[in-house]
């Protein structure tokens, strides 16, 4: 029987309630779950769809990465070696510190040190920002060599590297207009995620801001830990856009 | 039998399993020294692929580097999303995501592949 929903008896909603769920008496507990632990679990559930839409909307762009790096695979190695692995690195590092703050934010939380869950919120918002910076300097530079695709794509450096003390075999002019493709996934890509990032870090204020005022340092972590997931995903995001874009075109060639 | 129905309120309605089922077991607190230890193992792994990245493997250049994109992002998953520690509905759920992703790439790339073929 321990499967079968019943009904229970008729009382009233309020006297039932705390008849059989003593243990449950924050205020956020909503009246639809039975336990706290169901609400937890139910909110875990439906971040979890959300990211799943999330992974297949960056998977439609891994997946024309992995075809056009198939097709133009010259152009995709010059144009890769256009990106600085050091700064990629640095992004890499600083966003791993981000997710690493945040993961103990939620520890924060639960043990309900609402000083400390301030701090790491900012420090996550902090560390954010600098990923944004780096990637603000990036493509800055991508703007000032006319590497942006468009009109005024400027393919020189791809036809002609040895003008630019570039060491790369000269490619084709019809090859070099390629590297527009990877160009366009590499904005559309980290663009994206940066899109993401942005809207990210706007959520950090607004939860700094109520974690300020002690809303989730009595027992109610469930927004913290949602959003947590979320952020998670974006750096997980990037744990893929780093080794794709910037270092496994290398080695021409290979 | 409908205004039965109606006098009721959802939490009226009660699922034993809703309380006796060991999924809802007390939430597992993950502490910092675990975090800790994930931090350092990630940034271990930049590390190492970056080095990889400038030694010649060949075919297992992206090989190498997509390997340990994915042993990052299982530990991110299991340890700061606790997916570890998660019900079996939710581990399901973050299992059918991925594999939803896995059969697009290879319908897609079984289309792509197919259409030329023979003439590559």
């Amino acid at each position: 029987m321990d499967n079968v929903i019943v009904a229970t008896r008729s009382h009233t909603h309020e006297a039932g309630a705390s008849e059989e769920h003593a243990h449950v008496a924050l205020p956020q507990h909503r009246h639809h779950f039975e336990t706290e632990q169901q609400q937890r679990e139910a909110g875990t559930f439906g971040m979890w769809l959300f990211l799943l839409t999330e992974i297949m909307f960056f998977g439609g762009l891994f997946m024309s990465y992995l075809l056009y790096r198939n097709w133009y695979h010259d152009a995709f190695v010059v144009a890769s070696n256009q990106l600085s692995i050091k700064l990629g690195a640095f992004n890499t590092a600083v966003l791993i510190g981000s997710g690493f703050f945040m993961a103990l934010g939620v520890w924060a939380a639960e043990v309900r040190k609402k000083g400390l869950l301030v701090l790491f919120l900012v420090l996550t918002t902090l560390l954010g920002l600098v990923f944004l910076g780096v990637k603000y300097d990036e493509y800055h530079e991508k703007w000032e060599k006319h590497h942006i695709p468009g009109a005024h794509f400027d393919v020189s450096e791809f036809v002609n590297p040895h003008a630019y003390g570039i060491k790369e075999e000269p490619l084709a002019p019809d090859m070099a207009q390629k590297t527009q493709v990877f160009f366009s996934l590499y904005f559309a890509m980290t663009g994206m995620h940066a899109l993401h990032m942005i809207i990210g870090i706007v959520l950090l204020g607004w939860l700094t801001y109520r974690a300020h005022r002690g809303d989730f340092s009595s027992g109610y972590v469930a927004p913290i830990e949602n959003f947590g997931l979320y952020w998670h995903f974006v750096d997980i995001v990037w744990l893929f856009l780093f080794p794709l874009l910037y270092l496994i075109n290398r080695h021409p060639g290979s | 039998m409908h205004d039965g129905w109606k006098e009721k309120t959802m939490s009226e309605f009660h699922d034993p399993a809703n309380v006796v089922n060991p999924e809802h077991a007390d939430h597992h607190i993950i502490t910092p020294k675990t975090y800790i230890l994930v931090f350092a193992t990630l940034l271990a792994f930049t590390g190492i692929t970056v080095g990889a990245a400038f030694i010649d493997l060949g075919i297992l250049n992206p090989v190498v580097a997509l390997g340990i994109a994915c042993f990052k992002a299982v530990i991110v998953i299991l340890f700061f999303m606790h997916v570890k520690y998660q019900s079996k509905l939710v581990k399901m759920t973050v299992g059918a995501g991925f594999f939803t992703f896995i059969v697009l790439i290879t319908m897609t790339l079984t289309d792509y592949v197919s259409r030329a073929w023979g003439l590559w």
